[in-house]
């Protein structure tokens, strides 16, 4: 008490306290403390980076951090200071319209920042201030302030609800634009606050600003005139956060607890971290190289220039003196400007212009994805989403594959399939559907062999019913027909007799139907009673008393109800392993063996119990969650330890028996991936049963797939200790798959042949186990067997997984041996901490919310969708921007070798070979549109065809076309064609008449000449590896070669009067009056393409016919996949899917 | 040349999804075009042994007659070189070169006599040679001022700071300035035809049509507009430090004299080498019966003014013919022959190749 108060004293130092003290309406409260208004900040959103004032510096330096352009800056500077050969127009033109352009569109999107904060800040909304309301701008809301929210609005900030429109004191909110979870969820009042606001005097003790949305705790003092301060807790339930929106409520009031950059909105904003791609990687490797290449160039040209001055006669002939200032000079500063000077001049081997194109490239071929027609889903109206360009290339090398499970690879749409009430199996069907061999006629229910007692069944029911978060829907009929309660589209209007419901669960809704189904419907939630309809038709109400919240380490939930009778009641739902401990050991065996068949077909199983709580019990379980719910630290900790400490002691009263079906087209997608080398790990939550059998039906794990299990179950042993079985069975795997299996050829990992495969399972509890084992020695050992055997396993599925073990093992992968490119995809937020992780991370747009497309690189609404996205754009991207990194070194290698090669000609003066006009637009105009052009639109192979062979990626894995083998190839090949036009030009001018009227050319058509064969050449090159010719790229070769000679006519057609040196007057066209010019440039052009037509007749014929065979070999696959269907029921769900649905 | 095939893909409509969808979903779904689904139509050109191999041949049978051409053109050029340096004691220039000074007002003279083995039929050119001279160099090079000989008369009072430190001369701007004009080739060259009677004919050189015409017409102009009084244009300016005369003096006819001097605009275009030729004069042939130059005795009658022995350089002087292809050269030929050898060559391996290990698995491709 006393260091919070001197640290209030001491001034608004509220980052260093943890929590921070708020007067609600800033009135002073009559505690002993006096009434300090406390420094916070105001609730201006900022999400802009510049002003106008700090824009053209701050945006310079950031854009000069990088290195790149630091490089280029560098080489500017010296152009400007030292007397160098070409002059700072050469570099700087190109530098400045990178610079441009990148501050131009940073401009922009920080305008467009701007304005949107701008349209949120001077917002008017309604504050309660000295008994008036008042308009006020929302960036002027001061934290207590109190605040008045009308219906469909958004909170301007944090909001703790004080009062609600409505009745009962809630109020409904959709957070869809925080984590797109369009349900309505509900909010309520602070409990006790006083009708009258004004009157109102409180304090709110909470939490520092912290971005977890689901995380708050606080507490409220209020003073009554006369009476101790009472108490209240605070927590998420009564936050509403700044940009949820207000529903189905008129109007309600709250204080301000966080403004502008403390909400939870503006906190969870922050950005991601940058991925980078492995072609960047390569790219900077390559970059270093030539950057050796470039620097050993001009030791070599500056050593060789003083050798040569050092001859008698040559340094200064009397022909060409120095200037004075030039004698002066320093001889070893002469050097090192010597050096610069000859930096400068081959500096263009490194070309600012690669990273505009390479940036563009991503740019502008991410297009293409959100374009796709066959990602979009006309179910959610929405295609792929793409959130950053820089990775497009990543994905056609992804080597390993993270799968969520839950709306994943399944629909997470649920369906009640069969219930057991005290072991006896119930199981509802559609007249029209037809299970397992049992045809039913009649009666909506059906017992096999035995019904379960009345009263069994009645407790079952009614247990589901109460069970849960579940809201209903309000029927439009209550309010006005028009008003539209619902955010939520798709649900179609709504039968008497069926209901809407909303949950976060899906689960949880089917389990609602499912009662339904038998004849008990839950009406709804109000002011705290629950009321049900049972089979006669009679309104049953609950009051509703304590829900104890679903959790994913508990994996169960709990409520509290009391009966119209007095009875307190606890119903409980939750994973078998969760339940069975805590119920009766001999009500487990009747049910346990339903579970587990449920489980293994493929169904999510909820097991149910429940316990009547005498008053004594629940006096203390209540004093007990209201205690913890008070706790401002450790809340979470506590409330866990209230709920096992209540949760105990149940009787088990059924099992539930969900079925999720899987997502269309998700064995074929597997089976794609695995075919395209991909290793396919699947890391859920769910439980082992349950995943496995979807593995089964996903086709990851075959019928004769041998499963290596390393879960809790098979540690079991009476003789060792876990930690040894553990060791012994890690050993006795890696035997089994790595050292004595076959020696797999290279990339191949699932042959048609008659390898045995190999499937590995593993849970959370035995990978933690694993990760941190006892002795810290082990943990590398274990970790690398570990690793060993999943590699060399078709398939691992890691079940019981928490958010953070899914990360923690992608992590392991994505740092082991040879770095292998990782992929994620998920859709829930449990998901996104690997995501996040994964060198590549995919977001489903599924039901779970956004929160996974939202940290996601790539978001597409279905699973199918991923085959396309990896196997032909991902393998096209790759491909198309391997080629261009490639070939921008290659050009540039050949561009400035004979500018080098020039040097031993001119006594390594320095001198150009080609005019500055053509050194700056080389790049630029003359040969980066082909390129550009070509890695947008390059397919080297149909995308038909690559969807139709996954094996073709397999082609491209481990970075393939940047490895250092094909770089060597495209540096050979500039080497060659380099010294090919030089000396090819230099023989042609050991007789410089080469025109019919005796006149000779001087050295500016020299370079011209090899400048037009250069620029053919590498126009030509690119030519002849396009496969893909529309009419863009015939447009775009063809008309940068026609733009050159126009350009060259022109450029030297006119005396420009601001050159000094008008050194290409009518060079070109006198070069074209020479037949010898024309006879030089059309055999060097040939001889430089030579090789590459040779190699590629050499080479293995790619065409058409090759891979015909392909197909076939897909087709064996198919009819594997027919066999399989024999395989019982889950292929049911499958076979269901693969119809075309559309 | 390239087997090729046509695919246009499926166009627009084959997949336009469920039909019926309204107006108002239109708008999120993606465009179905061609370009935004990458289904452009394309041509697919697919280089295979097949349609290569007859372009190898085509090019072999192409290029070696072409070669051929060449070789047999740039050996019927007839072309004489004589150097005329003077290193040697036996060289007649040898004094010339030995005594040369920057100061000697007498021109120093020598006479080089030769023998042409081959009569010229057709018109002379006549060039003169230099050797590891470096008009390449970068200093060099940017040694001018284009804009003054393009008649500026700013640039004429005011020279580029690059013509340093050619740039003025006793508080003068020289015109024109800079290292290339100051080292401008000044030996002047005399030829003489020795009749079997012994007496010598002058033979007529033409100092015109040395130099491009576009230069000639547009890139260097004189100062002062049509104005036919050089000396007065040029009165305040300094003439180059190595020359003898002024530039106003270079020619006596006035559409050669000054900035448009032929002679001079050819030394201005700098040459690609160290060691290179320029166009001195051109002999032109006047009748058709006899050559221009006959089989005989010659002699050459050096004025020896340029100093080269400080930078070991060499002079020569060069009697050319000139074909359709320019002078000499017989790499052109010997390129051209052998590239279309090795074509040839490579379509008969590839041939072989083919024949033996490709029917096996691509057939198709040669029957395409």
């Amino acid at each position: 008490m006393l260091r919070r108060r001197l640290n209030r004293l001491c001034g608004g130092d509220e980052n260093r306290v943890d929590s921070r003290t708020i007067y609600v309406g800033h009135r002073p409260c009559p505690d002993t403390e006096a009434f300090i208004p406390s420094k916070f900040c105001d609730n201006r959103i900022v999400s802009s980076k510049y002003t106008v004032w700090n824009f053209l510096p701050k945006n310079l330096f950031e854009q000069f951090r990088r290195i790149a352009n630091f490089y280029f800056l560098i080489i500017f500077l010296v152009q400007v200071i030292v007397d160098t050969p070409t002059s700072p127009v050469t570099s700087g033109l190109p530098l400045f319209f990178v610079i441009t352009v990148t501050a131009i569109k940073q401009g922009y999107e920080d305008c467009l920042r701007h304005k949107a904060d701008n349209e949120v800040n001077k917002y008017l909304v309604t504050v309660l201030e000295d008994d008036r309301s008042v308009k006020k701008e929302s960036e002027k809301i001061k934290v207590g302030d109190v605040v008045e929210v009308v219906e469909d609005e958004t909170f301007p900030c944090d909001l703790i609800l004080l009062e609600s429109s409505r009745e009962d004191g809630t109020c409904f909110v959709t957070t869809a634009s925080l984590d797109g979870e369009s349900n309505h969820k509900t909010h309520y009042t602070v409990q006790d606050t006083e009708k009258d606001l004004q009157a109102l005097t409180a304090t709110i003790e909470c939490e520092q600003p912290q971005p977890d949305l689901y995380k708050f705790v606080g507490r409220m003092h209020i003073y009554k005139a006369e009476q101790e301060p009472a108490v209240r807790s605070l927590g998420p339930e009564n936050l509403l956060l700044k940009g949820a929106t207000l529903k189905n409520t008129k109007k309600i009031y709250g204080v301000a607890v966080y403004t502008g950059m403390e909400t939870k909105m503006a906190l969870n904003y922050q950005g991601k971290s940058q991925k980078r791609s492995a072609v960047e990687k390569s790219i900077n490797a390559f970059l270093l190289v030539y950057l050796c290449i470039l620097i050993s160039k001009a030791v070599v040209c500056t050593t060789l220039k003083y050798v040569w001055q050092s001859k008698e006669g040559q340094d200064e002939p009397w022909y060409n003196q120095k200037t004075q200032k030039e004698k002066d000079t320093n001889m070893y500063l002469k050097m090192f400007t010597d050096f610069l000077s000859f930096m400068v001049l081959f500096n263009f081997i490194i070309p600012v212009s690669m990273y505009v194109t390479v940036e563009m490239q991503k740019f502008l071929g991410s297009f293409f994805i959100t374009w796709d027609k066959d990602f979009f889903d006309s179910e959610i109206e929405e295609g792929a989403l793409v959130n950053t360009s820089d990775l497009n290339e990543e994905l056609g090398q992804v080597e390993y594959v993270f799968t969520d499970k839950t709306g994943t690879l399944t629909q997470n749409n649920m369906e009640f399939i069969e219930c057991c009430i005290d072991g006896f199996q119930y199981k509802h069907r559609d007249t029209q559907s037809e299970v397992d061999g049992f045809t039913m006629t009649d009666g909506v229910m059906n017992k096999l062999h035995q019904k379960a007692g009345q009263e069994k069944e009645e407790l079952f029911l009614r247990a589901l019913c109460l069970c849960h978060t579940v809201q209903v829907k309000e029927p439009g009929s209550k309010e006005a027909l028009t008003d539209q309660v619902d955010g939520i589209d798709g649900i179609l209007p709504q039968l008497e007799e069926e209901r809407g419901f909303i949950a976060s669960s899906p689960d949880e809704i089917a389990l609602v139907k499912g009662a339904m189904k038998y004849g008990f419907t839950f009406l709804g939630l109000e002011s705290k009673s629950m009321k049900i309809k049972n089979r006669e038709n009679n309104i049953e109400e609950y009051k509703l008393l304590h829900v104890l919240n679903f959790d994913p380490v508990r994996r169960r939930m709990s409520v509290i109800v009391q009966t119209k009778s007095g009875e307190t009641l606890l119903f409980c739902k939750g994973a078998d392993s969760s339940i069975f401990p805590r119920v009766k050991p001999e009500e487990v065996d009747r049910i346990r063996m339903h579970v587990e068949r449920n489980a293994t077909e493929g169904y999510r199983t909820l097991c149910v119990a429940f316990k009547q709580l005498s008053a004594e019990e629940y006096a203390m379980a209540d004093k007990g969650l209201s205690d913890a719910r008070l706790a401002l630290q450790d809340r979470e900790e506590k409330l866990i330890a209230v709920y096992n400490q209540v949760e105990t002691g149940m009787s088990l009263i059924g099992a539930t028996a969900v079925e999720d079906r899987l997502q269309e087209e998700a064995a074929e997608t597997m089976e794609a991936l695995q075919g395209a080398g991909m290793k396919v790990w699947v890391l859920t939550g769910d439980k082992m049963e349950t995943a496995k059998s979807t593995c089964y039906a996903c086709r990851l794990f075959q019928r004769g797939t041998e499963l290596l299990e390393l879960t809790v179950r098979t540690l079991e042993d009476e003789r060792l200790k876990r930690q040894e079985k553990l060791y012994e069975l890690l050993q006795e795997y890696h035997r089994k798959a790595v050292q004595d299996a076959p020696p797999v050829k290279a990339g191949v990992t699932r042959s048609w042949s008659a390898n045995q495969d190999y499937g590995f399972i593993i849970d959370g509890a035995t990978l933690s186990l694993l990760m941190n084992p006892p002795l810290e020695a082990d943990a590398s050992q274990y970790k690398s067997l570990f690793l060993q055997i999943c590699q060399n396993c078709t398939a691992v599925l890691c079940c019981r997984m928490a958010p953070l073990q899914k990360a923690q093992i992608v992590k392991m992968v994505k740092n082991s041996k040879g770095s292998p490119i990782t992929l994620s995809i998920g859709d829930g937020a449990n998901d996104v901490s690997m995501i996040l992780e994964a060198h590549v991370g995919i977001g489903i747009k599924g039901k779970e919310g956004r929160q996974a497309v939202r940290n996601s690189d790539y978001a597409i609404p279905k699973l199918k969708h991923l085959k396309k996205l990896l196997l032909a754009h991902g393998h096209l991207y790759y491909v198309r921007i391997a080629h261009l990194v490639q070939y921008f070194f290659y050009k540039n290698l050949c561009f400035i070798l004979p500018q080098f090669l020039y040097q031993f000609f001119c006594g390594c003066s320095q001198q150009p070979l080609y005019d500055a006009a053509y050194l700056t637009m080389y790049n630029i105009c003359f040969t980066s549109m082909p390129i550009l052009a070509y890695s947008l639109l390059e397919q080297h192979i149909d995308i038909e065809i690559l969807l139709d062979n996954a094996a073709l990626y397999r082609e491209i894995a481990n970075n393939a076309m940047l490895r250092w083998r094909p770089f060597l190839y495209w540096t050979v090949l500039g080497i060659f064609q380099g010294l090919l036009f030089f000396f090819g030009v230099r023989f042609l001018f050991s007789n410089p008449a080469l025109q019919d009227n005796g006149q000779v050319f001087g050295n500016w058509s020299y370079g011209t000449i090899v400048f037009t064969v250069l620029v053919f050449t590498v126009t030509l090159k690119l030519a002849l590896d396009t496969r893909h010719w529309t009419w863009i790229n015939h447009f775009v070769i063809w008309g940068s070669l026609a733009f050159y000679v126009f350009f060259s006519f022109f450029w030297g057609g006119i005396i420009w009067p601001f050159l000094k040196q008008q050194r290409l007057y009518f060079v070109f066209a006198n070069m074209l009056s020479s037949v010898s010019a024309w006879l030089v440039i059309i055999i060097l052009i040939l001889l430089s393409l030579l090789p590459e037509i040779l190699l590629v007749v050499l080479r293995k014929p790619r065409g058409p016919h090759s891979r015909q065979k392909k197909p076939s070999q897909s087709n064996v696959g198919g009819n594997q996949s027919s066999q399989s269907s024999a395989r019982p029921l889950l292929m049911r769900t499958f076979s269901d899917e693969s119809n075309p649905v559309i | 040349m390239m087997a090729s095939s046509y695919s246009a893909k499926e166009e627009d409509g084959h997949h336009s999804g469920p039909a019926g969808l309204g107006a108002a979903t239109r708008t999120r779904k993606p465009d179905n075009t061609a370009f935004k689904q990458q289904r452009l139509p394309a041509w697919q050109p697919i280089l295979t042994a097949g349609t290569v191999l007859p372009a190898f041949f085509i090019i072999g049978l192409i290029f070696i007659p072409i070669g051929i051409g060449l070789y047999v053109t740039s050996n019927n050029i007839n072309e004489f070189e004589i150097d005329y340096t003077g290193t040697d004691m036996s060289s007649p220039c040898f004094n010339c070169s030995q005594n040369f000074s920057w100061n000697s007002t007498t021109p120093c003279k020598c006479v080089l006599s030769f023998y042409l083995d081959q009569p010229f039929e057709s018109n002379v050119f006549m060039y003169y040679g230099l050797s590891n001279f470096y008009q390449n160099h970068r200093r060099y090079v940017k040694s001018r001022d284009d804009s003054q000989l393009n008649g500026d008369e700013r640039s004429l009072k005011e020279p580029s700071k690059e013509c340093e430190p050619y740039r003025t001369n006793e508080n003068k701007p020289i015109a024109p300035c800079g290292a290339i004009a100051n080292s401008m080739f000044n030996d002047t060259l005399d030829l003489f035809y020795i009749n079997p009677s012994g007496s010598k004919t002058q033979i007529p050189l033409n100092k015109k049509g040395i130099a491009w015409s576009t230069d000639k017409r547009v890139k260097f102009r004189n100062p002062g507009g049509s104005n036919p009084n050089l000396t007065a244009v040029f009165k305040d300016t300094a003439k180059p430090v190595n020359w003898h005369k002024p530039v106003y003096e270079l020619d006596s006819e006035a559409d050669n004299n000054g900035f448009i001097n032929e002679d001079f605009i050819v030394w201005m275009r700098t040459a690609a080498l160290p060691t290179f030729r320029k166009l001195y004069r051109i002999i032109q042939k006047n009748n058709n019966m006899t050559p221009t130059l006959p089989r005989g005795n010659y002699s050459l009658e050096v004025t020896y003014n340029y100093p080269v022995r400080s930078f070991e350089g060499r002079k020569r002087v060069i009697l050319s013919t000139i074909s359709w292809m320019g002078g000499k050269n017989p790499f052109l030929g010997i390129a051209y022959m052998t590239v279309g050898s090795i074509c040839f060559f490579l379509g008969v391996v590839l041939l072989f190749i083919h024949h033996k290990y490709g029917n096996r698995n691509n057939s198709s491709d040669i029957a395409s």
